[in-house]
């Protein structure tokens, strides 16, 4: 069942009767339930920029091998997808969803002059902005803008960390970053601080001192909603006792649950693997595949996998040739993965990398990943992605 | 609200400078702004001592790679190696900076030094060359624009960064001739994309030595004709920068940045046009500007006044100034920059940092409310700063594991020296004690908030209710303001 804007809009804002009462003080109300149904957006972060080549083998080609002698994931090792195409061996269970038509692969996704500066291709990733725009918010966040205008609560968003990514910075509304819903904010001074939240009075006209207590306010609210509905229908299924099962334990937790959030970001890392690659990248991958087996289990037996789509991306692939140090160097273009039971196409959506054609040893990349962010935004959340994107990205068909 | 002398002495130690030391606090009603002023300028006019963190060794080394020209190839390891210092004394110079800045007399200075450390923004592990570049801002923060914009375009930090070593005949790169208009001296709106390619051209073979020092080579240079912003010449470098300074735009651009940084981020045009003109006609004297600024009655207007977002420089800085310590785990400053979204040397990006409403989520306010609470009563941390790649890379996985572990669950461990601070409250009444405490701290009224805080404070003595009251005052929204 799909949310139409409408009712979001008014689950979104728990709105309530009294209009005297200033509007970040009804956070502190009881909030209304949100039907349960609706679509939900996971976002795995693979931070360091993850080899996309040896996540995605191109197992018959020549090039590929040629420019990896040490590095190179043979054939036989890989996990065999087409007569072309085989996955990391840490992968396994991506290879099971494969098989059961619950993975889409995208190639080549990348943006045009690619910059090898993590933290600037991350803004870029996170902010969906052009190589020479500096922009400060992000695309989850201008989501929650143009979403929940009027909210009380930045829980439509959640990100399992103690610090809140760009990707989730609105220009108003901001999304909420929390690693445990148990200790939201660690706080000893709990009490002290809803004391002097409730004691203030806001004026007409919104000065920054409102805005803080607003966002104090809200802050303070959430925690207690989603520590609420954290605990309405825990998961009590066996996840991997990671860094990544466990936030995927408590995403699930809450997916459970009637909380109104849209969209759960996550990050896995680091990825950066200059040196001795093939032992951080299996570490990193078994990590995530058995955090992900887990989560897509508990997911099916909960009838919400048709409900969630998971996706993962990083901020830029890595070169083609290996380096001397048993690892590769910051490269261009990466694979997706996008994992649902709701897929409208799956497998390998499009054409593995062209490795005839480089840029300086690097991949050119075929798709922009403007476009992956307009087809969620547009097809999954239904959302404006227009607006949110500032301009019109051509949509993808995996669903 | 009534501005009493108090509160414009406040408003302006906070804005130009890191706001008051405990030692000053009882002066504060007394002095006059004029007074103030004058010290604040007079204690920044002293030439500033290079601060150099780097280690003997590393300098040495790229000294002998000079020498030996571009011959001696560093293999893999090495680099990794000198990447991986250099990392570690950027956190040094992080820190020593820091210390400046609660420190020093030359209050003004730093905080001016802080604003041109954003406004050019360089992202580069190089620790000589971020040494330098630091120098060459803090040298010139209250000279001349025009000759700070000229060492900043030749420094090596900054030529490295903006990727103007690759800037050559035949195959410009546009990085520094854009970034140079856009972000700058222009702004956007004021220049073509034919501006930025033909500027280009004219900078080409500018770039730096190993040893940080600007070169020009000749063999890269375009010597042909170019047309920047409707002149045509055979321009270099130094001719488009003066091109720049010409237009008054650059002195508009900069005025209103520095008005939105200083006194209000709602801009008030007809003061930042008469800024503008001042600054332009005394040829860029920054030195000038901020006495506009600081000796105007409007600048004490109380729509002014506690109307910025401290920065998370600033309300590190701010209460180290109010509360004297002695801080045993130093690096846990560097832990909190990350948490709250600015670590000196790591600006997001060539833009600097966005501030204002940008510093808060939910998180970062949190942790900012609970700062005080962890100095004072030594709890731990207990968060995890983000990844930074560009920082970490290189570090082994178990390395950078264990260093994460450690980062995240370090205690303040701060010893307060109350004593000079206690002094400032000796001639206040019991009854008024928590009152007059807020009135030292903010300079946004917590109306209606002392009773609580009265109520979470220990009043079993005067010492203790200071103390207490002095912390709860601090992990409000109020104190966040400046």
């Amino acid at each position: 069942m799909l949310i139409k804007r409408k009712e979001f809009l008014q689950i979104g804002s728990l709105a309530t009767a009294s209009l005297l009462v200033p509007k970040f003080l009804k956070a502190f109300e009881a909030p209304r339930r949100v039907p349960p149904g609706n679509k939900v957006l996971v976002i795995l972060q693979l931070s360091g920029g993850n080899d996309g080549l040896n996540t995605v083998i191109p197992v018959t080609n020549d090039i590929y091998y040629k420019s990896r002698p040490k590095l190179g994931i043979a054939k036989e090792k890989s996990l065999l997808l087409t007569g072309e195409a085989g996955l990391n061996p840490a992968l396994t269970t991506f290879k099971e969803l494969y098989d059961d038509g619950s993975l889409g692969i995208l190639n080549g996704v990348g943006y045009p002059n690619p910059d090898r500066s993590h933290f600037r291709s991350m803004d870029i990733w996170q902010s969906a902005s052009e190589s020479h725009e500096y922009i400060h918010t992000g695309w989850i966040g201008r989501y929650l803008d143009a979403q929940c205008a009027g909210c009380d609560k930045p829980t439509q968003a959640l990100e399992i960390d103690d610090v809140l990514s760009l990707a989730m910075k609105g220009e108003a509304v901001k999304g909420l970053a929390m690693k445990d819903p148990r200790r939201l904010f660690n706080a000893a001074n709990e009490k002290y601080f809803k004391a002097i939240a409730r004691t203030h009075a806001a004026g007409d006209d919104e000065q920054p001192v409102d805005y803080l207590y607003k966002t104090m306010a809200e802050t303070l609210s959430s925690a207690d909603y989603i520590y609420k509905h954290s605990r309405q229908h825990p998961t009590s299924a066996v996840y991997p006792n990671t860094e990544t099962g466990r936030s995927l334990k408590t995403i699930a937790s809450l997916i459970f649950s009637d909380i109104n959030t849209k969209v759960y970001y996550l990050s896995l890392g680091s990825f950066d693997t200059h040196v001795a690659q093939e032992g951080q990248q299996r570490r990193l991958f078994t990590e995530m595949n058995e955090a992900v087996k887990a989560f897509v289990k508990d997911l099916k037996a909960n009838n919400r996998f048709q409900d969630v789509l998971l996706m993962t991306f990083s901020e830029f692939g890595r070169r083609v040739a290996q380096n001397a140090s048993g690892g590769t160097d910051h490269g261009t273009a990466n694979n997706m993965f996008f994992i649902s039971g709701g897929l409208q196409r799956k497998g390998i959506l499009n054409a593995l990398p062209d490795l005839t054609d480089l840029q300086e040893g690097d991949l050119k990349h075929t798709v922009d990943f403007k476009n992956v962010y307009a087809t969620v935004l547009h097809k999954w959340l239904q959302a404006d992605d227009r607006k949110i994107l500032g301009k019109q990205m051509q949509y993808l068909d995996f669903v | 609200m009534v501005v009493t002398n108090l509160l414009k002495n406040q408003h302006l130690l906070w804005r130009a400078g890191f706001g008051p030391m405990a030692e000053e606090m009882h002066q504060l009603a007394t002095v006059s702004q004029a007074a103030y002023v004058k010290t604040l300028f007079k204690s920044s006019e002293r030439k500033p001592t290079y601060i150099d963190v780097a280690d003997g060794a590393l300098k040495g080394l790229v000294m002998g790679l000079n020498e030996l020209g571009r011959q001696k190839r560093l293999n893999e390891e090495e680099r990794r190696k000198i990447r991986q210092q250099s990392r570690e004394e950027l956190r040094s110079l992080n820190l020593a900076w820091l210390n400046e800045m609660v420190n020093s007399d030359a209050q003004l200075r730093e905080k001016m030094a802080l604003f041109w450390h954003g406004h050019f923004a360089s992202r580069n592990i190089n620790i000589l060359y971020q040494q330098q570049l630091l120098d060459v801002i803090r040298r010139n923060a209250l000279g001349s624009f025009a000759t700070l914009l000229q060492e900043v375009s030749k420094s090596a930090a900054m030529i490295n960064f903006l990727n103007n070593n690759q800037n050559r005949k035949d195959h410009p790169n546009e990085n520094f001739a854009r970034e140079v208009m856009e972000l700058f001296t222009l702004g956007r709106g004021h220049y073509t994309e034919q501006d930025i390619k033909e500027a280009a051209r004219a900078f080409t073979g500018w770039g730096a030595n190993l040893a940080g020092e600007f070169v020009f080579r000749k063999a890269q240079h375009d010597y042909g004709q170019k047309t920047v912003l409707g002149k045509t010449g055979n321009f270099n470098g130094d001719d488009v920068l003066d091109m720049l300074l010409q237009q008054k735009q650059t002195a508009f651009f900069i005025a209103r940045k520095v008005y939105r940084y200083f006194v209000n981020e709602v801009v008030d045009e007809d003061r930042v046009e008469w800024l503008a003109n001042r600054f332009y006609q005394s040829n860029y004297d920054i030195r000038g500007l901020m006495h506009d600024i600081f000796s105007s009655d409007w600048f004490y207007d109380a729509k002014n006044i506690g109307c910025k977002i401290k920065s998370p420089v600033e309300l590190l800085v701010g209460i180290r100034r109010a509360l004297p310590m002695t801080i045993q785990n130093e690096e846990v400053q560097l832990v909190l920059q990350r948490l709250l979204g600015q670590v000196l040397f790591y600006p997001p990006n060539v833009a600097g940092w966005p501030g204002g409403k940008n510093w808060i989520d939910s998180s970062s306010l949190m942790i900012r409310l609970r700062i005080p609470q962890l100095i004072y009563a030594a709890d731990e941390l207990n968060m995890t700063p983000k990844d930074d790649d560009d920082q970490m890379m290189g570090m082994k996985a178990p390395v950078m594991d264990a260093r994460k572990k450690k980062l995240g669950s370090q205690a303040i461990a701060a010893v307060i020296d109350w004593k000079v601070y206690l002094r400032n409250f000796s001639k206040v009444p019991d009854e008024q004690l928590i009152a007059s405490v807020a009135q030292l701290l903010l300079v946004v009224p917590p109306s209606g908030k002392e009773a609580v805080v009265r109520n979470y404070s220990d009043t079993s003595n005067r010492e203790a209710a200071i103390k207490s009251a002095t912390i709860q005052w601090m992990s409000t929204p109020e104190y966040q303001l400046c």
